[in-house]
């Protein structure tokens, strides 16, 4: 994505370190709505201390100078341990995982449909979860273009239904938010 | 309290009920009084006010009121003020007054009733979401789930609403929580976990500031709120700074006093309704120093014209204000008060020069537009002659400067306001409490209570518009009751000016729904309320009226009739810039030119 100018847009994936509280996450959201910022895609989890500290990946997109504002302002949140900018601090993973189902019943020539979906998911390591002779739910983990791709090579194949989890991130190598 | 390292023997069995622990809480932070208004999920805490007297509670005729006069007291005291109300329509009333404090980033510790945690979510009488209505009108809020965490948030939301930038902070207390019985801890003295603002600017970040001033040949040192809120030394270092420099300095709506209008360096407030002087140095300077100002709309006008030639330093302790609006070479976090004296050791130990004969220039400049008398106005002197809003107020400064007390000004909102703001000239910081950045009607009486409260041999006058007055009026029984001798001066141009003024610059002169029809009489309304009324409806009663308003001890309302077409200038129009301004009636003709762009701004 674009991030050389100042006014340039750029997609921005954010992780926020929270007091898990009650609220913590319509006040994120209540600021993104608020202030007309993008949400792309939001993930929520509990991770540190028995589940007292939850972790936020945001990815976000804008200028420059509304990502910078977006990070203090949630960084100035009472519950916000810590904001880091993985796309901007240095390489960072991002994954997604989702479940995607087709219907492709054996009957009405569909065999074909069933048999090239499997060869994709197998080239996409996509996982069968669950399968009958009308449908199978495969399970993939990746970027989000992966799985947009994933996505769009299914659509003709009997696509009916999709569940993402949406993005978590973090940094490569030693650096910890 | 114990540490983990010494557990007590025994658990400690709380002893005392939430409602009384929560006012040992209160007592613990200082708290000597608290605006309110009763109701069924508070009882237990009205009742735990019985039977004490450390905590004085004043009671209001409306919850809005009870904030507003948590932020007049504690813009006034640089305290946090504190207000209680009932659940759900006690709670709701009260969100106006969280929004106005949280704009004009005042400390307030807002105690909300609810019903009991069992009810909560199932519509219960008087039920309200009040965490979740206030969210975004606070800067943090709390509802007490656990008996145990009780006086913790208390404690922990003196902290959140005092430091950093301040702010309102609402704590949810369901009934039950205030009758059972709870624990208490008194205030942490570890850092809070996560809430820790940055209050040391940077010296590396200050050096180079001091570089990029010494630098300039045309500077401008512009002030905000920051510098009243970082408390009074920040204002003193800001004088000594200014003077050291010798740089001239204006300041915002929000941020007079901070630098005393009487000093020739002192160019008078900026913005919208600033100063002709002001706005043109902003213009036109070539180093910019923000201390503890937002580069607010109503500040900068439109943002492409705005100070286009200036390297821009911005000192803040809220880093989100920063590089908001206005993209700055050189940004500072910090208090406005550290960073301010951080400027004055750092000046002194830059042995570079300052370009005496640039800026020698400069001040020429700045006195030539200086010398256009941007606020001048002709007042006829003739009896019967009609009064001058500004004159008005022009006269109420000189009439108070023989005033042995200590005077305080609080204002409504509109016309009155800005020339409240232009004509009455403050030398301190904490005596101007105006609602600026949410721009409440309804402000200023309530305002003036919680002042007066917190400085009863005060003089304390809200300066008032007819219109504005009436959105709190019932606030005069609260003065009545406590014998709070106010003064409420209004500036009565039976317009709701400010509305009026727009209509006529903007939309045709079409005066729709802005007359003031139907106003009560303010003398008998005064009157009604056993306060004094007094009235002037032309120049010769003017002087009459204001010297008794000042004699007397007791509330009063001085109606005083002024020019209902009189607009207020000079005027930045909306969408123009600082160099595009309106001086008077006379060059108005300039804002036909206002486009649709600069129409949608407010
Ligand atoms: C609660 C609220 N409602 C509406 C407005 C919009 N408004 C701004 S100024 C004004 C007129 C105020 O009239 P008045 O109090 O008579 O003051 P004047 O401008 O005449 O001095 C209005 C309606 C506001 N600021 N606050
Ligand atoms: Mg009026």
């Amino acid at each position: 994505m674009a991030q050389d100018s100042n006014n340039g847009y750029r997609t921005a994936t954010i992780a926020v370190l929270v007091d898990n509280e009650p609220g913590i996450l319509a006040r994120v959201v209540g600021l993104f709505s608020g202030r007309g910022y993008n949400i792309d895609s939001l993930t929520v989890a509990a991770v540190e201390d028995n589940g007292q500290r939850s972790r936020i990946n945001i990815v976000t997109s804008g200028t420059e100078m509304v990502i910078e504002q977006i990070k203090a302002q949630l960084d100035r949140l009472v519950p916000v341990h810590r904001v880091s900018d993985l796309s901007k601090d240095g390489p960072h993973l991002a994954r997604e995982m989702m479940m995607i189902k087709i219907i492709c019943p054996h009957q009405d020539g569909g065999g074909g449909n069933r048999a090239e979906a499997l060869r994709l998911a197998d080239a996409f390591r996509a996982r069968v979860v669950d399968a009958s002779t009308e449908s199978f739910v495969f399970e993939m983990t990746g970027a989000t273009d992966k799985l947009d791709a994933f996505v769009e090579l299914m659509r003709p194949l009997g696509l009916a239904e999709v569940s993402r989890t949406g993005v978590a991130a973090i940094a490569r190598g030693t650096r910890v938010i | 309290m114990t540490d983990a390292a010494h557990p007590p023997a025994h658990p400690v069995i709380p002893t005392a009920s939430g409602a009384e622990i929560l006012l040992r809480a209160l007592k613990d932070q200082g708290v000597d009084v608290i605006f309110g208004y009763p109701g069924g999920s508070v009882l237990p805490i009205y009742d735990a006010l019985f039977n004490q007297n450390a905590i004085r509670h004043i009671l209001v005729r409306h919850e809005q009121a009870a904030v507003h006069a948590a932020e007049g007291y504690a813009r006034s005291t640089g305290r946090v003020g504190v207000v209680l109300v009932t659940s759900g329509p006690g709670a709701t009333n009260a969100v106006t007054g969280l929004a106005d404090a949280l704009l004009d980033s005042i400390p307030i510790v807002c105690l909300t009733g609810q019903v009991p945690t069992h009810l909560i979510g199932n519509d219960a009488f008087q039920e309200a979401d009040t965490t979740g209505i206030t969210r975004p009108a606070t800067k943090h809020n709390y509802l007490v789930k656990r008996s145990g965490d009780l006086a913790r948030i208390i404690h922990e939301a003196f902290y959140v609403a005092r430091s950093g930038r301040p702010g309102p902070v609402v704590i949810d207390l369901p009934k039950d929580i205030l009758i059972g019985k709870a624990p208490y801890t008194p205030p942490a003295e570890t850092p809070h976990r996560s809430y820790r603002p940055r209050t040391e600017p940077d010296t590396a970040l200050i050096a180079r500031a001091v570089a990029m001033l010494k630098s300039a040949r045309r500077p401008m040192i512009y002030t905000g709120g920051g510098v009243i809120n970082a408390g009074p030394a920040a204002s003193a270092a800001l004088a000594r700074f200014v003077h050291k420099t010798g740089f001239p300095c204006t300041n915002t709506l929000m941020g007079l006093g901070a630098f005393p209008a009487s000093d020739p360096q002192f160019l008078g407030m900026l913005g919208m309704h600033g100063t002709y002087e002001a706005n043109l140095a902003m213009h036109g300077c070539d180093v910019l120093l923000n201390v503890g100002a937002r580069f607010d709309d109503r500040v900068t006008g439109r943002l492409n014209a705005f100070s286009p030639d200036s390297r821009k330093i911005h000192i803040d302790i809220d880093p989100s204000s920063i590089n908001k609006n206005v993209p700055v070479e050189l940004p500072i976090v910090g208090d406005a008060g550290r960073a301010l004296e951080a400027l004055l050791a750092a000046w002194d130990a830059d042995p570079t020069p300052v370009d005496r004969p640039a800026i020698a220039t400069w001040w020429r400049q700045i006195d030539t537009w200086r010398g256009n008398n941007c606020l001048r106005f002709t007042q006829p002197h003739e009896p019967g002659s009609i009064i001058k809003p500004q004159y008005a107020i022009q006269r109420l400064y000189e009439l108070t400067r023989a005033v042995k007390q200590d005077i305080f000004i609080t204002t409504e909102v509109g016309q009155h306001q800005m020339w409240a703001a232009q004509y009455f000239k403050f030398e301190q910081p904490n005596h101007w409490m105006t609602s600026g950045g949410l721009g409440t009607m309804g402000y200023g009486l309530p305002a003036a209570m919680g002042v007066q409260i917190a400085h009863p041999d005060a003089l304390v006058i809200d300066i008032a518009g007819e219109a504005s007055i009436l959105m709190n009026i019932q606030e005069m029984g609260t003065l009545s009751q406590y014998r709070l001798p106010v003064k409420v001066f209004i500036l009565n141009n039976e317009y709701m000016g400010m509305v009026r003024q727009w209509q006529e610059l903007l939309h045709g002169s079409r005066y729709s729904e802005s007359y003031s029809a139907a106003l009560p009489d303010f003398v008998k309304l005064a009157d009604a309320y056993g306060a004094v009324g007094l009235r002037a409806k032309s120049v010769d009663e003017l002087d009459g009226v204001i010297r008794e308003m000042l004699a007397c001890d007791r509330t009063v309302i001085a109606d005083i009739a002024v020019d209902p077409k009189e607009n207020c200038y000079p005027m930045i129009p909306s969408g123009a810039a600082h160099n595009e301004m309106i001086l008077g009636s006379e060059s108005a003709g300039g804002v036909a030119g206002v486009t649709d762009e600069g129409k949608v701004l407010v």
